[in-house]
């Protein structure tokens, strides 16, 4: 029986790694310039430079869209998991909670106000601002959670929270100047696209090392995973461990709105598929699966945002809900199935 | 003599800061178990959660081995103490040897990853409950019987020195409930662990426990060994029983009785009329019941579901003066049934009522369903 599993695990992780190496060629070669396969690994690997325009395409473009998207995927996905650990709800994400919404309206604001002073926005500050932003829908949410206990509900305030925001940011663009327009109307419906290397180091510093801390925590949130009562008895410090967590998926999840604007679905539909594919629950396994799982899922979504109406670039976000939707519904009929038994 | 493993000095539980049961005072050695027992929410779950630390204290203290339970760190409570809850759970893709192996928890290193030696004591706690055949089954899918006692070993396999159980025989059926007791027994007798829990089945209570506390009327009404705390009257009013009554001797519950004037005669004895008495309490017919020895079976039924008992003094034959009464109740009635076949020498008189009345020209059942 343990053997089983185990080679069910290796398995899942070699999949998800071939998959991952695969994505990642694909969507350096493709795009409005094709390039070939020899062309790529001449540049990326032996870094010769004698195709200027193919390196830089490679270089400036490609890749550290690639990244982020490997990375903000990653990062969304788990922010997801932890948040249907905290909520004890398989529907729960960044999204459907409305803490993208949050964090997107504090960014625009940012963004529109700095703008506005004739500054640039840095990574950090938009980071920080997302998390901002991020942290208010939380706590809603929380509130919401302490006074009802049907999860259900819970989900329908984090829409509802969700809706609240995005109107108030569309309020926010309609007075702001028509030059910033262009580029936050871009941004707010999400795209990989306009990543800089600076951007990169910043989302990758705050990436790596939340998942890392998350990646540690993974005892406390199996034990989280039976229950507050029984994990209190299993010796877990719920107050602080509750803390931790929701740190924890606000940052990922505000890094992510802080890039790539508000990305549907993904924090739902990957947990799922993951713990689907690995057929158990377990952080340790789990934790590390969503973020390749994340990184595979949104690699693909953004190759089929390039590619499909090109040159026209679809926005992420329609992309993700396309491939992602249907599994959230999939899930929640699955499991009214099995509730029936 | 053993000393105390757990001491509730002064204690006030409660909710919000609003105390619900005030000045607790209960004490537990290693080996021993300590039953509450009380009506829906009278509290016991509620001192279970702050024994547990899962509720703050509002007053007073509880000494866990010798530490008061406030200073005591999660983690070495945890070593200590574990918990049966009501609280359903419902993990996701959890087999039920996960669930019995987070209770290694404590011992585990950083990312808790099982050593061998955890992996033998998650499987030797699931043999002792009898359970093993479970450990690859999907805990959400397993019946309530076989949840509780993969929760039991769960919390087994944390090897405490004390567990506390809120209510683990809810859900389940009578095999079951004596299975998981038994169980609970053994387990307190092989590993020398104090058990606290809350119990609905008082009759079970009154069987398994070293202790029993009754909680009624916000307070910790009787405390003691259950042959100090059990009578039948005394339960009764704990349970505030308005539709029945609960006999403590034999721990068996009844439905409320037909008190008026009676319509059927029943002459049983040796336990020959207990089906008939309560089938007819089911039909709501009210009947009479005698004469019987108090130390017989049939009094104590009768005694909960006739509206009339003739009785004689335990021991006793039946006297002349019984049988008079018993004639003249048995006369009045439409109806008189015979569960008996034989007669003794402490029952002859029975017979000779039974032909007395033969020969005033009544028919005497001797089916219960004619």
């Amino acid at each position: 029986m343990v053997k089983k599993y185990h080679l069910r695990y290796v398995l899942s992780f070699i999949i998800l790694s071939v998959l991952l190496s695969v994505l990642i060629f694909i969507n350096i070669n493709n795009g409005s310039v094709k390039l070939s396969f020899s062309k790529v690994i001449n540049i990326l690997i032996l870094n010769k430079k004698d195709d200027i325009t193919s390196y830089r395409i490679i270089w400036d473009i490609r890749l550290p869209r690639a990244i982020a998207a490997i990375l903000l995927g990653g990062a969304l996905s788990v922010s997801g998991f932890l948040l249907q650990t905290f909520f004890n709800n398989p529907i729960a994400g960044p999204f459907v909670l409305g803490i993208s919404s949050g964090a997107k309206l504090v960014v625009s604001a940012a963004m529109i106000f700095f703008i506005g002073q004739g500054m640039a926005v840095s990574s950090g500050v938009m980071i920080i601002a997302a998390f901002i932003g991020a942290m208010l829908s939380m706590g809603f949410i929380l509130i919401v959670s302490k006074k009802v206990k049907q999860m259900s509900m819970l989900v329908i305030c984090g829409v509802m929270i969700g809706y609240i925001c995005s109107a108030v940011t569309d309020f926010i663009v309609t007075f702001a100047d028509d030059s910033n327009i262009v580029n936050l109307h871009n941004w707010s419906l999400g795209s990989f696209s306009g990543i800089s290397w600076d951007n990169i180091k910043v989302m990758s510093i705050v990436v790596i090392v939340t998942l890392v801390i998350t990646f540690l925590m993974s005892k406390p949130i199996s034990a989280y995973q039976m229950g507050e009562e029984y994990a209190s008895n299993m010796g877990v410090n719920i107050k602080t461990f509750r803390i931790v967590l929701i740190l924890l998926s606000s940052i990922l999840s505000a890094c992510v709105t802080a890039f790539a604007g508000p990305v549907s679905f993904v924090g739902i539909a990957v947990p799922h598929l993951v713990k689907s594919m690995l057929k158990t629950a377990k952080p340790i396994l789990v934790i590390p699966a969503c973020f390749l799982g994340g990184s595979v899922f949104c690699l693909f979504c953004d190759f089929a945002a390039r590619m499909v109406f090109m040159p026209v670039e679809l926005s992420i976000g329609s992309v993700t809900a396309i491939f992602g939707a249907p599994v959230v519904i999939y899930m929640m009929v699955n499991r009214q199935r099995q509730k029936l038994y | 003599m053993k000393k105390d493993y757990i001491i509730t000095k002064d204690l006030s539980v409660g909710y919000n800061n609003i105390p619900l049961i005030e000045n607790i005072n209960l004490k537990l050695r290693r080996g021993e178990i300590l039953t509450l027992i009380g009506a829906n929410g009278s509290g016991k779950s509620t001192i279970l959660k702050s024994i547990a630390k899962q509720l703050s204290l509002i007053n007073g203290y509880v000494y866990l081995d010798g530490n008061s339970l406030g200073k005591m760190s999660e983690s070495d409570i945890s070593k200590k103490m574990s918990v049966v809850l009501t609280t359903r759970i419902n993990p996701e893709l959890m087999s039920c040897y996960d669930i019995v192996a987070t209770g290694r928890y404590p011992y585990t290193g950083r990312l808790g990853v099982l050593s061998d030696y955890d992996r033998k004591k998650v499987i030797e706690a699931m043999e002792l409950v009898n359970a093993i055949e479970l450990a690859d089954c999907d805990f959400s899918l397993i019946s309530d019987g076989q949840r509780q006692r993969v929760l039991l070993a769960r919390a087994i396999c944390q090897e405490p020195e004390i567990i506390v159980l809120d209510e683990p025989t809810s859900f389940l059926d009578i095999k079951h409930k004596l299975e998981l007791l038994s169980i609970l027994k053994k387990m307190v007798d092989e590993k020398n662990i104090a058990v606290i829990m809350s119990l609905h089945e008082i009759d079970l209570a009154q069987k398994i426990s070293d202790y029993v506390v009754c909680i009624h009327n916000n307070k910790i009404e009787r405390y003691g060994a259950p042959e100090e705390v059990f009578n039948t009257d005394y339960i009764t009013e704990l349970y505030n029983i308005k539709n029945g009554s609960y006999n403590a001797e034999l721990g068996c519950l009844e439905l409320e009785k037909n008190a008026s004037n009676p319509k059927v005669f029943v002459v049983g004895g040796n336990g020959s009329g207990i089906n008939l008495y309560r089938k007819l309490q089911r039909d709501g017919i009210p009947f009479a019941a005698g004469v019987l020895q108090e130390n017989d079976i049939d009094y104590y039924v009768a005694r909960a579901l006739a509206s009339k008992v003739i009785v004689e003094k335990a021991f006793e034959s039946i006297s002349d003066e019984k049988i008079r009464e018993a004639e003249k109740i048995a006369l009045s009635c439409e109806k008189v049934y015979c569960t008996l076949n034989e007669f003794g020498s402490a029952n002859i008189k029975n017979k000779y009522l039974l032909e007395k009345i033969l020969a005033l020209g009544i028919e005497i059942c001797y089916d219960m369903y004619s």
